[in-house]
């Protein structure tokens, strides 16, 4: 029996496993202990708790439970890695490169990083100019006096700007028409100051996989270190750290039917990478992440990690095949429709599809029993569709257009049929009220008209 | 986002969609937006000789509620005269279905949409009237 709504978009969350709470109860119940109490029951059991998700975690993903630093979440996780490298590292170089498919979490932090480092710049031509000009030059005549002195030019300064500013300087990479990073391009971009590459698994919205073991083959060579936000691959499609040479993975529990609010850090230990920390205090997880462990989360983290490894080969082949019924469903019955991104080397439960001439929101909004995302930034204040879409060459009306459908566990194939035919029939009705069909119809060459942007 | 109960009513049973006759010398076309900000508006106004607005039509690319706007709008201009309908702003159209400030852009489209439709059916009945 179907039952309404339905949630399809398992790439912003997942629901919690009903076998991951089952684990987890006892931790919020009797086995309250905190892991870091060393001289009694309570602590123990606690400890004993953490150290096995520990090992479940690192089991999915190839490492060694040492390895593992449990944090808040991804978005910590990609903080600490990014940050922490660029830190503990910055007497050997400053310079990040990455992708602009990014998510935010990488993406605004190399952009904190880059204003940190032209913060200190511009500190220091203040200094140097109160020196050459033998008075305290304000900050508002910085500009002026700059060019007047030719700042960039000057020996000191310059000689003072190779110092470390505590920041970074960052390349962001476009990527192929596919969605998927060039090798020579990353390779190209890489300078004697690179000490990070951070290039992510799965992309969030149009589920493509870069070639994370090529990338972790060149980073190794080429002796930079190679970060992947793994977020949204990790108990999907294999992932193993060894085998693809990563130093740095961060992961979350909340997008592999495990609790919100926990997530883990995979830092290589041979050849050791070292971190500098984002939290100071008790010194847990090896100095790299102080504050007392989330017990009951990490519980519910390890057994999702566990189930995502064991059932990771039949579940994918089972969400290929339902991605499958869903694209051709809608396809066949559809026109002008187009996938978005690499449909070959792609998550499986990943689908995104532009329905030209419907505008996304208005179709969410016809589906509203069904949860999807949509590309059309209609309902940001910003009015910019999505930035990975038009990084992938989607025109600004397609990724408008665009719905992102994320299958998973508990999706069944009565529910994708459901949506098939729910899809069909509102992008017809919608195109029936869409002044681009019909003029698209009538064969009026749309790109030909002189619209009134506003 | 929650849309208002009057958003959703428009857009669950939108009011006039459809085309006009453009050739016809009495039917005014605006056509404003653009496909690449993710809204486009076409409202066509049938107007008598007299200069009332005897029907309209919309057929609209956009938001819930933009679609909604549209539909208002094509409610509130029929039975109008050109220079009643050209005093409908945006506000009124905001006020009505609740919009909230990121959806603003919306009944401003409307609007300009109102204004592009009779500016048209003005222009043909100024070539008509050249011998």
């Amino acid at each position: 029996m179907l039952k309404l709504p339905i949630y399809m978009d398992n790439h912003a969350t997942t629901p919690l496993d009903p076998r991951v709470l089952e684990t987890m109860m006892p931790y919020l119940r009797e086995d309250f202990g905190n892991a870091a109490s060393r001289n009694h029951a309570f602590g123990w059991k606690a400890e004993a708790a953490v150290e096995k998700a520990r090992k479940q975690v690192a089991e999915l993903i190839g490492a060694s439970d040492k390895e593992i630093v449990f944090t808040s979440g991804a978005t910590e996780s990609d903080n600490l890695a990014i940050k922490g490298v660029l830190e503990f590292y910055k007497s050997k170089g400053d310079h990040i490169i990455t992708l602009k498919t990014e998510h935010k979490a990488v993406l605004d932090t190399c952009k904190r990083l880059e204003r940190v480092r032209q913060e200190r710049l511009d500190e220091l031509k203040l200094l140097r100019l109160s020196q050459l000009a033998d008075r305290d030059v304000q900050p508002e005549e910085l500009a002026e006096l700059a060019s007047r002195h030719d700042i960039e030019n000057d020996p000191t300064y310059r000689k003072w700007a190779e110092l470390p500013t505590g920041g970074a300087r960052v390349t962001y990479l476009d990527v192929e028409a596919d969605g998927r990073v060039s090798l020579e391009k990353l390779a190209a971009a890489m300078t004697p100051r690179t000490v990070l590459v951070s290039i992510m698994f799965a992309n969030n919205e149009i589920g493509v996989l870069q070639p994370v073991a090529e990338i972790g083959k060149l980073c190794r060579e080429k002796g930079v270190l190679f970060h992947c936000d793994a977020v949204q691959g990790i108990g999907k499609v294999p992932f193993d750290v060894e085998a693809m040479r990563v130093d740095l993975a961060s992961i979350t529990s909340h997008k592999m039917y495990g609790p919100k609010g926990v997530g883990a850090l995979y830092v290589r230990r041979k050849p050791r990478v070292r971190l500098a920390p984002l939290v100071d205090g008790g010194g847990h997880e090896r100095g790299m992440r102080s504050g007392t462990l989330n017990v009951a989360a990490i519980v519910g983290f390890g057994a999702a990690a566990e189930l995502a490894r064991t059932e990771l080969e039949a579940e994918a082949q089972r969400l290929t095949r339902l991605r499958e019924r869903l694209r051709t469903g809608i396809m066949e019955q559809l026109d002008m429709t187009v996938v978005n991104g690499s449909l070959e080397h792609r998550l499986p439960g990943n689908l995104n599809i532009s329905f030209s001439y419907v505008e996304g929101e208005a179709l969410m909004m016809a589906i509203k029993d069904v949860a999807v995302s949509s590309g059309s930034a209609c309902t940001s204040a910003s009015l910019e569709p999505s930035y990975v879409l038009r990084a992938v060459g989607v025109e600004e009306d397609m990724a408008h257009s665009s719905i992102r459908f994320g299958l998973g566990r508990f999706n069944t194939e009565e529910e994708v049929d459901y949506v098939i035919r729910l899809m069909v029939d509102k992008v017809r009705k919608l195109r029936e009220m869409s002044p681009l069909y019909e003029m698209a119809k009538e064969g009026i060459d749309l790109k030909s008209i002189e619209w009134t942007a506003h | 986002m929650a849309y208002s109960d009057k958003v959703i009513e428009h857009y669950e049973n939108p009011r006039n969609v459809g085309t006009l006759d453009k050739n016809d010398p009495n039917v005014g076309t605006g056509l404003v937006g653009a496909p690449a900000c993710g809204d486009v508006m076409r409202l066509q106004l049938k107007i008598t000789d007299e200069g009332v607005i005897e029907d309209a039509r919309f057929k609209t690319f956009g938001c819930g509620s933009a679609i909604a706007s549209s539909s208002l709008v094509t409610e509130w201009v029929k039975g109008k005269t050109v220079d009643q309908a050209m005093t409908i702003s945006n506000k009124d159209v905001a006020r009505e279905l609740a919009l909230p400030p990121v959806k603003i852009h919306c009944s401003v489209l409307a609007e300009d949409a109102i204004k592009a439709a009779i500016e048209d059916f003005k222009k043909k009945r100024a070539t008509r009237q050249q011998p």
